[in-house]
């Protein structure tokens, strides 16, 4: 589904990836880890299409398309959803408004009709209960005075809405108490199935307690350094990262 | 000479003043044609704007009054009713006034009776009460030449007087139709009088027709807000290229009454001034003042608004938002002037503008004069262009450029629109909003 070759970009002249290469098949849950400045986050943005990063080399295909020839909005349209590790607050687009059209464009690039009032309506209130999503919530500006939590299960609440075969989840584990944690792992769990590919971005070994990956990376200075199971992720938080570090700096001085 | 005198438009007018005088037929009571009078020699002693008139620095009158060689226009040929039903709004359950250059159409209205209820064509009610009371009274209207142009040459206009407690049901639509068949400059006046406890509200609308003369319209509003009454005022303007405009609003309030008044600017007529003054004169009122302009192609939008606060205890909020598209321009001013009685004065100002066009441009003033020394005022200023952050997150959605602009615009003016209290205006102009950004 998502192939990533020797991806290098840079933003401001500063060189933050260099080198990824990542496979990613239907179904499955990918967790990315690593310490601070490690790359995570400008990972997720350049798949998304934020314009300050620059991509000086590699590729990567999305379903046999380039995706980074696509617009940001191509690519959501064509089934990548970011999860934002801080989502915007936009006042005075309301919620529902936001969700209707995004999801009616969505529906345009395929080629299918706008959805009706109450299909729409029907689909919100469903989808809603996933993450425990309060319906007053739902008539106010997006994301306008929302609690940390809130603005975290919106994130997932519009992935469920979008219904994406790609979900890149930036950090939505950071700042979120236990129960909200629960919340939205619970939501990502039932998203999952055989269809739909997640990339879970953490800086905590906590999420991925609720949310059990297939496959667990570090990245380390712009580059992937290791590969594993959920075991891993057990490993680096006893043993944190600098053993992996070491490791890497010996087979590099050799 | 001045550059204005060697207008023809200028010529014209002070050739034969009386003559002039003599076509405004009406209302020819004694007390009028000496308010008449002494507007006309206030006129030619100020002569018209220009840019060196320190209440025009940013509007350059001249140059749109010398486009076209406009003549004085004080009647009105039939116009058919489609005309003025181009302005209607949908859904919107009203009365309505249809003006042609300023004159009453009454088999094109419907009008509101009933007890208490006072309304007509100005020429007919210049003996009424409240017409002789406060009619030319608002003193705002003494230092702007193109207002006393109009109090000495108007030919007539909407008389509204609604008597103590008497509350329409119904807001009333009033819709202008300019008119001509040469380029003509139209002077249309008003008055509109809520005596005490009444409440109302009033839409304005303008309309004009396809046609290759251009209308020049000099239009007068005097309102009169009386002892608890109510007035929301809603002025939406959404001229044709062939439409420039010249719009006062002189309102007058009295104690504990509240005055709304909107003023929304969309694309389409090139020039736009609008003088909006509020004279409190007395305690503890409440006046809102919005704006909110959306302009395109070369369109200039100038809101010229004067708070004066005479009376303690007043409360007035001013916020204008504006969107400036392509090559367009705006200027606000915002003369805030508290008197040395009016203490405990709350009076706040705010202009917001989003700079859009590449070669869009806003110039703002506030001019805060205050002589009380136990008043909060304050008054703010931004101009920017949209947040990057939140453009890609809408994108990140799926959403369009074009489309996330679009909502953004809409989100950007909210605070205008959903203050609005006509939930069928309300929705009229978002639509009219998210239609202009998505071409």
């Amino acid at each position: 589904m998502l192939t990533i070759k020797n991806l290098h970009a840079e933003v401001e002249g500063k060189k933050i990836l260099k080198g990824i290469n990542l496979e990613i098949n239907k179904g499955e849950m990918h967790a990315i880890m690593g310490p601070n400045g490690s790359g995570k986050s400008s990972l997720a943005s350049v798949l998304a299409g934020r314009d300050n990063y620059t991509v000086t080399e590699g590729e990567v295909w999305f379903n046999g398309k380039n995706l980074l020839d696509l617009s940001p909005e191509d690519r959501a349209r064509e089934g990548v959803f970011l999860a934002f590790q801080y989502p915007v607050e936009i006042p005075g687009v309301s919620n529902l408004n936001f969700l209707k059209t995004a999801l009616n464009e969505i529906r345009a690039y395929k080629g299918l009709p706008a959805l009706e009032a109450r299909e729409f309506l029907k689909l919100t209130k469903e989808k809603q209960q996933l993450v425990d999503f309060h319906s007053n919530l739902m008539n106010r500006s997006l994301n306008e005075g929302f609690s940390g939590g809130e603005k975290k299960r919106n994130e997932i609440f519009q992935l469920a809405m979008l219904d994406p075969q790609l979900a890149i989840l930036d950090e939505t584990d950071s700042g979120l108490d236990i129960d909200a944690l629960r919340i939205v792992s619970n939501g990502v769990n039932k998203l999952r199935d055989a269809e739909k590919s997640f990339v879970v971005i953490t800086h905590y070994q906590r999420l991925l307690e609720y949310i059990i990956p297939d496959f667990v990376h570090v990245l380390y200075n712009g580059r992937i350094i290791k590969t594993g199971t959920k075991e891993l992720a057990l490993e680096l938080e006893e043993r944190g990262y600098d053993w992996l570090k070491e490791e890497l700096h010996l087979k590099e001085s050799v | 000479m001045t550059s204005d005198m060697i207008l023809p438009f200028y010529q014209a007018l002070t050739a034969d003043v009386t003559a002039l005088a003599a076509q405004a037929t009406v209302p020819s009571t004694d007390a009028v044609q000496s308010i008449r009078r002494k507007a006309l020699e206030r006129f030619t002693a100020m002569g018209l704007p220009t840019l060196k008139t320190e209440a025009w620095r940013y509007s350059n009158i001249q140059r749109y009054l010398k486009e076209f060689p406009y003549e004085l226009l004080n009647n009105a040929a039939p116009v058919a009713p489609t005309v003025a039903q181009q302005a209607a709004i949908p859904e919107l359950d009203c009365y309505r006034v249809v003006l042609v250059n300023g004159h009453l159409q009454a088999d094109q209205s419907t009008l509101p009776e009933g007890k208490g209820i006072t309304i007509g064509a100005m020429s007919t009610y210049a003996d009424a009460p409240g017409f002789v009371t406060y009619f030319n009274q608002q003193h705002h209207l003494e230092t702007e030449s193109l207002a006393q142009l109009n109090t000495a040459l108007f030919a007539d206009g909407l008389y509204i007087e609604l008597a103590a407690n008497t509350v329409l049901d119904k807001p009333i639509h009033v819709i202008h139709v300019y008119s001509c068949t040469a380029h003509s400059f139209i002077q249309p006046r008003h008055l509109w009088v809520l005596n005490r406890s009444a409440a109302a509200t009033i839409i304005e609308s303008s309309v004009h027709p396809e046609t290759t003369a251009v209308a020049f319209a000099n239009s007068v509003v005097e309102t009169v807000v009386q002892e608890n009454a109510e007035l929301w005022h809603y002025c939406v303007q959404q001229g044709e290229d062939s439409f420039r405009e010249v719009s006062t609003t002189a309102a007058q309030q009295f104690k504990d009454s509240r005055y709304h008044h909107f003023s929304v600017t969309l694309p389409g007529t090139p020039f736009t001034r609008n003088n909006t003054s509020v004279a409190l004169n007395g305690s503890h009122t409440e006046t809102n003042l919005n704006g909110l302009y959306i302009t395109n192609k070369h369109q200039h939008v100038d809101n010229h608004t004067f708070m004066d606060h005479i009376m303690p205890d007043c409360n007035s909020n001013e916020l204008y938002k504006g969107v400036l598209l392509d090559d367009s321009n705006g200027v606000f001013t915002g003369k805030i002037l508290v008197h040395q009685e009016a203490q405990k004065t709350n009076a706040f100002q705010q202009n917001n503008n989003l700079l859009l066009g590449s070669k869009a441009d806003i110039n703002s003033q506030p001019q805060l004069e205050i002589y009380a020394d136990d008043v909060k005022c304050s008054h703010g200023f931004t101009a920017g262009q949209f947040s990057e952050e939140s453009m890609f997150y809408l994108r990140s959605r799926g959403i369009g450029e074009e489309a996330a602009k679009a909502l953004m615009v809409n989100a950007f003016s909210h605070d205008i629109t959903d203050a609005i209290h006509v939930p069928a205006l309300q929705h009229f102009l978002q639509e009219q909003i998210a239609e202009i950004m998505n071409n």
